[in-house]
């Protein structure tokens, strides 16, 4: 899906036409008990390349918050670099303060929809999950912004083709107050998935969770596949051929 | 305080390292009729003294709401004070926009701070001739500060501005210490009481003071910043004439609070 401004929009000399080049393919996310976990796979994929195999999509942001990223990885950096600045200038004002995730989600959301009106996109689907202690208790928050501005808060997210695969698994299996490992096995099983039929995935993954006590990135590992089936066995038996 | 060769534009410091446009600033919120705010650590309550220009004329207002959270009360130059109430009530609906979330109380009186503070360094400026009483809630409990014309700011478990507000403030440094755990309707009926000692010969009636309170019950839900009715105030007061009021015991504590008296710079 490419876009191409005309001249006559938005005051410009300048045609801006984007097309993604480097991209991250899925992200999932979801509550659980104590916190919010979120995971994707490790790679970035050059056009139809499966190009770069350790890229972190997942990053912390400031003590309450994990932002995960689909689509341009150099607009995700561009991204974390702003949310640099605001958590750096959110801890000089030094008064017990802090941002958190809901903040920060709005934040974006003005980012991404701004760029979008000036037909500019940043070309990312973004999830922003993290806890922060209310005056309820600890709330936990999780919610996506894509690149035409779209937000809403959920209890489990998915980008790119993880709306079509995962999500129809997180609807269905998806409880309140899963245990951490219950939420994991969910997590893979969405994952696993994914390898499966996307073929932008990779076998290296990623799992990251946010609690009160904050946040934790995993190092990365892989899931355990399955070719076994007969129908893989001489594909070529029901062939027709001509010769 | 005399005319002296010092005091002509504020961006000309006296031998003593004094700047004598800002103290005549500080005066001017002296002048103004009394305000008085107090906090616990869940509401903040702010009141005013109504004092009419004349018989004729009706009183000018002196408590605005900045945001659903955060409020002020002023004394001094109220004309200064309403161009200083839509400059806060700008950005905290600014930062609403960003972040969908209320601006901390504390960013908001410095905001405040450092803009008064632009013009005591400028010639062609003036001080604003208003003190404010920033009283708000945010994540970090209720908030109370008191912002002068130097661009100074602290923050407060109970003040009071204005004229013969010594009177108030003597009150409120007897019992200041039990605010953090007072109800809502306590810390109203202090702020009555404070106010009543500023008036020295009038009764006082719901029709010469403002009260407005904003704070958060103890099941989480907010109560935002409002102004209280009239008929609410004059029951509260009927309330406090027939209690007999327990005489407060005396705090021996270190005063919380700086004397308005003490030169700005004196930090």
């Amino acid at each position: 899906m490419g876009s191409q401004a005309p001249a006559a929009a938005g005051g410009g000399q300048t045609q801006r036409t984007q097309y993604p080049y480097v991209t991250g393919t899925s992200v999932i996310a979801l509550k659980y008990k104590d916190g919010v976990i979120m995971a994707c796979d490790t790679g970035a994929s050059y056009g139809s390349t499966l190009r770069y195999k350790s890229v972190e999509r997942i990053k912390a942001v400031g003590k309450h918050s994990l932002i995960g990223a689909s689509g341009e990885f150099s607009d995700f950096q561009e991204i974390l670099r702003y949310l640099d600045e605001l958590t750096l200038s959110d801890h000089m004002w030094d008064d017990g303060n802090s941002l958190g995730p809901k903040e920060i989600h709005s934040y974006l959301t003005r980012v991404m929809y701004n760029r979008r009106n000036k037909f500019d996109p940043l070309w990312n689907s973004l999830v922003l999950g993290g806890v922060k202690k209310g005056p309820k208790g600890d709330e936990k928050y999780l919610g996506m912004v894509n690149m035409i501005g779209t937000h809403f808060e959920e209890n489990h997210i998915a980008t790119g083709f993880g709306n079509h695969l995962a999500i129809p698994i997180l609807r269905a299996e998806w409880r309140e107050d899963m245990t951490f490992e219950e939420a994991v096995k969910l997590v893979e099983k969405c994952l696993l998935v994914l390898l499966y039929r996307d073929r932008s995935s990779i076998n290296k993954f990623q799992i990251a969770k946010i609690t009160t006590e904050g946040s934790t990135i995993y190092p990365p590992y892989s899931l355990k596949t399955y070719w076994g089936f007969s129908h893989f066995e001489n594909p070529a038996q029901g062939a027709v051929g001509s010769w | 305080m005399f005319r002296n060769q010092y005091d002509t534009d504020v961006t000309t410091w006296s031998p003593q390292g004094r700047l004598f446009q800002v103290e005549y600033a500080m005066e001017a919120v002296k002048q103004g009729s009394a305000c008085v705010g107090l906090r616990s650590r869940t509401h903040a309550v702010l009141a005013a003294a109504n004092k009419p220009a004349s018989e004729l004329s009706s009183y000018q207002r002196k408590v605005f709401r900045v945001a659903e959270h955060a409020g002020v009360a002023l004394a001094g130059l109220t004309a200064d004070g309403r161009v200083l109430s839509r400059f806060l009530r700008n950005e905290c609906i600014n930062h609403s926009f960003v972040y969908e979330a209320p601006l901390p109380v504390s960013r908001l009186a410095l905001k405040l701070a450092d803009k008064a503070q632009v013009c005591t360094q400028r010639s062609w400026k003036r001080p604003y001739g208003v003190g404010l009483l920033v009283a708000g809630l945010d994540e970090t409990g209720a908030h109370l500060y008191y912002n002068c014309p130097s661009g100074n700011y602290f923050e407060y478990q109970a003040f009071a501005i204005g004229s013969r507000s010594q009177a108030a403030k003597t009150f409120l440094e007897r019992r200041f210490e039990g605010y953090n755990d007072y109800t809502p309707e306590q810390l109203i009926k202090d702020a009555l009481s404070a106010i009543k000692e500023t008036l020295q010969a009038e009764k006082l009636t719901s029709s010469n003071c403002t009260v407005a309170i904003v704070g958060r019950k103890d099941d989480g839900t907010i109560e935002p910043f409002e102004m209280i009715d009239a008929k609410r105030i004059q029951e509260i007061i009927d309330s406090m004439e027939v209690a007999e009021e327990a005489p407060a015991e005396p705090s021996s504590m270190q005063e919380e609070e700086r004397g308005s008296d003490a030169a700005p710079m004196d930090i």
